[in-house]
């Protein structure tokens, strides 16, 4: 069978192309001209240079974290490109000034960057290499309040908002990879949804890294006023390099008092090829604040693609009854190695948190869930269940679990479950009997052990996210 | 039922087959007729079970020598879902467990399938579940049954009443049970041969792979036959059966070894 497993793993990546537009790259290397350059490029504050500048020093103190459980050569900081953005960018007043070459791109990627294409009810800010290029509906959610667009615009015309959270929910100096991104981030998201305002629409954010050894730093901020409530997506792809790219965003989410912000990933990054060259190092910071009392943050992540993922998206629960989620399909396939998963910190009295795992190896890979749940003293009714599952496809990939779990209220109630289970020979074989063939039989199986975190996605997403487990494994049994 | 007319749906021809390097079937010879009843009896360890297994197209087990028609044509040809599609069903000894997959998705799927083989229309879920619900009174099973994953979690008794659901859902033409006796209570017993009993008809045929005479008080077979070492050494009708149930097997290998000194 494992043949046939193979095969059905062995789907190649559709997104390996490259666009080629003119580019306005910065020289490789890292100093404090270097971001200085980028400040000046974006026209930004004194403030927000002196925030880059601080990150960038306490980054030089810091070393590269080593407790993953992955394994790469050191990453040469010096030799990558910190900023790249498309030539003659136009000022974007409508879709039609975009580069038409750029069009095609997204196109081609089945992102809808027209409104009159798009997908009904979806509002998409496009981020290439370096910078944001459009974004979709401004004006309809400007009629409610809601400012989306990118960090960049948002730092001209909203500065004092960007100010008041940019690092309150990861600090300059929260880790390695966050300082970095602190100092030389480029663009990102920027969403604010005001009082009392349920954003009609989903946002997304569609990210993509063109240019070989450019990084991508994008720095995403949203939040979510009392009673607010948004549903954000994000998808990202890159091309087919036989270097490795380094992607190192920030992601924060803020939450007042009843806000709800609920935060889906579906992440397609290049994943090297079967023999583990190239492909991204996919480095994430991703943190929300439940700030405000009764407030609720979800965070969804489908992962499938990066050579390495070191990712784990948490919450910081500090209102009363704030609730945190983490719903979570990582795949691994070849040579990929996945060390993700989620913390969960509660804070506030009656606090509550789920954390739903699933993981997924094939091939080589290694697929490692890594979660910390919390409790501190002042938490008294704090809850958390946790579910890790893992599934293995084939003889030669592992699965591996480490949770830690610190509580310091007695009155806390925390679960844990786990379990690891593998898709057999007889499995497969139980399906071809009932004249059911091997991908069919695979996809049913993979379908059933995500669907507790497919449910979770909004319904465009569910099915992309079930076609790109499909095309992820096909082939890797037989 | 033996009939005069039938036509033949499965022949065998010196069958030998390996599983992990090691012969188990050495030269099967088995004739099945449409309408027929077959139980195939032995000790452990004769080959019964990897006859089941080599006819179903389990890739553990390499077929070494040998053929075998269906409807005339080369099965050991057909991958296992071909197999399938073409009408045999192996109702499975011990049928595995697969989290996660509902069940009444998992059976509407294998129907779908088998009847798009047959250019018959597939079913939507709202008709499908009409159709297993009255097939799952015939078994006596609760409709609780449909919701639950794929035998997960389901005692013996129930895996294989799922497997004669399976089998009443799918209409094979030819129906290998694997020790379907086996781990059943007299009441289970009663409820699945009444069931297999009510599937059996003229078009198509039930090979029962046993290991005691129990099963064939309720489903009565044609043709009783007893591997051995790899090989059918004897061939009767049901009252086969009772003499092996008072005899043991030991005395055939005696007269098969007989027989050939003579010859």
């Amino acid at each position: 069978m494992s043949a046939a497993l193979q095969n059905l793993v062995n789907q190649p990546y559709r997104h390996g192309f490259v666009t080629d537009i003119e580019s306005d790259v910065a020289a490789k290397g890292l100093n404090e001209d270097t971001i200085r350059l980028i400040s000046a490029k974006k026209n930004e504050p004194a403030w927000l240079l002196e925030f880059r500048l601080k990150a960038f020093r306490h980054w030089l103190t810091m070393t590269e974290p080593a407790w993953a459980n992955v394994t790469h050569p050191p990453i040469d900081f010096q030799a990558i490109s910190y900023y790249s953005a498309p030539r003659a960018k136009p000022k974007l007043g409508s879709m039609d000034e975009v580069d038409p070459e750029l069009l095609r791109t997204f196109e081609k990627l089945g992102v809808p960057m027209h409104e009159r294409a798009a997908l009904a009810g979806v509002a998409v800010d496009v981020i290439f290499d370096s910078v944001s290029v459009a974004t979709t509906y401004k004006q309809k959610l400007a009629e409610v309040g809601i400012i989306f667009g990118s960090i960049s615009e948002a730092v001209q015309n909203h500065p004092d908002l960007v100010k008041k959270y940019l690092g309150t929910v990861v600090p300059t100096g929260d880790n390695f990879f966050a300082a970095l991104n602190s100092a030389v981030f480029t663009d990102g998201s920027f969403c604010y949804i005001p009082k009392g305002v349920k954003c009609p629409m989903e946002l997304s954010t569609y990210f993509r890294i063109n240019t070989e050894e450019t990084g991508q730093f994008e720095r995403t901020l949203i939040i979510a006023e009392e009673g607010a409530s948004v549903s954000y997506l994000e998808g990202c792809t890159a091309p087919k390099f036989d270097t490795n790219q380094l992607h190192a965003a920030v992601v924060e989410l803020v939450a007042l008092d009843n806000a709800d912000i609920k935060y889906s990933t579906v992440q397609n990054w290049y994943a090297g090829d079967e023999n583990g060259r190239g492909g991204i190092y996919n480095f994430v910071t991703k943190r929300g604040m439940c700030r405000g009392k009764n407030s609720r943050i979800s965070w969804t992540q489908v992962e499938t693609g990066s050579a390495i993922t070191w990712k784990y998206p948490s919450c910081v629960l500090v209102g009363e009854n704030s609730v945190g989620e983490f719903y979570s399909v990582a795949v691994t396939n070849h040579h990929q190695q996945a060390d993700t998963g989620t913390k969960m910190v509660h804070i506030g009295r009656n606090t509550r948190s789920t954390i739903v795992s699933k993981g997924i190896s094939a091939g080589r890979s290694s697929n490692s869930y890594r979660g910390l749940v919390k409790i501190m003293p002042t938490a008294a009714g704090a809850r958390n269940y946790s579910q890790c599952d893992s599934m293995l496809v084939g003889d030669a990939c592992s699965a591996n679990t480490f949770p830690y779990i610190h509580v310091h209220n007695h009155g806390a109630v925390v679960e844990h479950e786990a379990s690891t289970s593998k898709i057999g020979e007889d499995q497969l074989f139980y399906f071809a009997q009932r004249g059911i063939g091997a991908e069919e039989a695979v996809s049913m199986i993979i379908n059933g052990f995500c669907k507790d975190v497919f449910r979770q996605l909004p319904m465009e997403f569910a099915v992309e996210a079930t076609k790109l487990l499909g095309l992820k494994l096909e082939g890797s049994v037989g | 039922m033996i009939r005069p007319d039938s036509t033949t749906l499965l022949e065998v021809r010196d069958l030998f087959a390996t599983v992990s390097g090691v012969e188990i079937l050495k030269g099967v010879d088995l004739t099945v007729k449409r309408g027929e009843v077959h139980a195939i009896m032995g000790p452990n360890g004769s080959g019964k079970s990897t006859l089941a297994k080599v006819l179903a197209g389990h890739a553990a087990y390499q077929v070494t020598g040998g053929e075998v028609r269906f409807e005339g044509r080369d099965l050991l040809a057909l991958p296992p879902e071909a197999r399938a599609r073409a009408g045999v069903f192996l109702a499975f000894q011990y049928p595995v467990e697969i989290p996660g997959v509902g069940n009444s998705q998992f059976l509407r799927l294998a129907y779908n399938t088998v009847q798009a083989e047959r250019g018959r229309d597939e079913l939507d879920p709202l008709e499908f579940d009409d159709l297993v619900r009255d097939r799952m009174q015939l078994l006596d099973m609760n409709a609780e049954f449909l919701d639950r994953s794929v035998n997960e979690g389901f005692s013996g008794g129930e895996k294989k009443r799922n497997e004669i659901l399976q089998m009443a859902l799918l209409e094979p033409k030819l129906a290998i049970l694997d020790e379907t006796d086996s781990g059943l209570d007299i009441d289970a017993l009663r409820v699945v041969s009444k069931g297999v009993n009510r599937l059996a008809g003229d078009d198509n045929a039930i090979v029962l792979v046993t290991h005691y005479q129990r099963l064939l008080n309720y489903i009565v077979p044609d043709y009783v036959h007893v591997m051995s070492d790899g090989r059918i050494v004897k061939t009767g009708g049901k009252e086969l059966a009772v003499e092996l149930e008072a005899r043991g097997y030991d005395w055939i290998g005696g007269e098969t070894e007989a027989a050939r000194t003579v010859s």
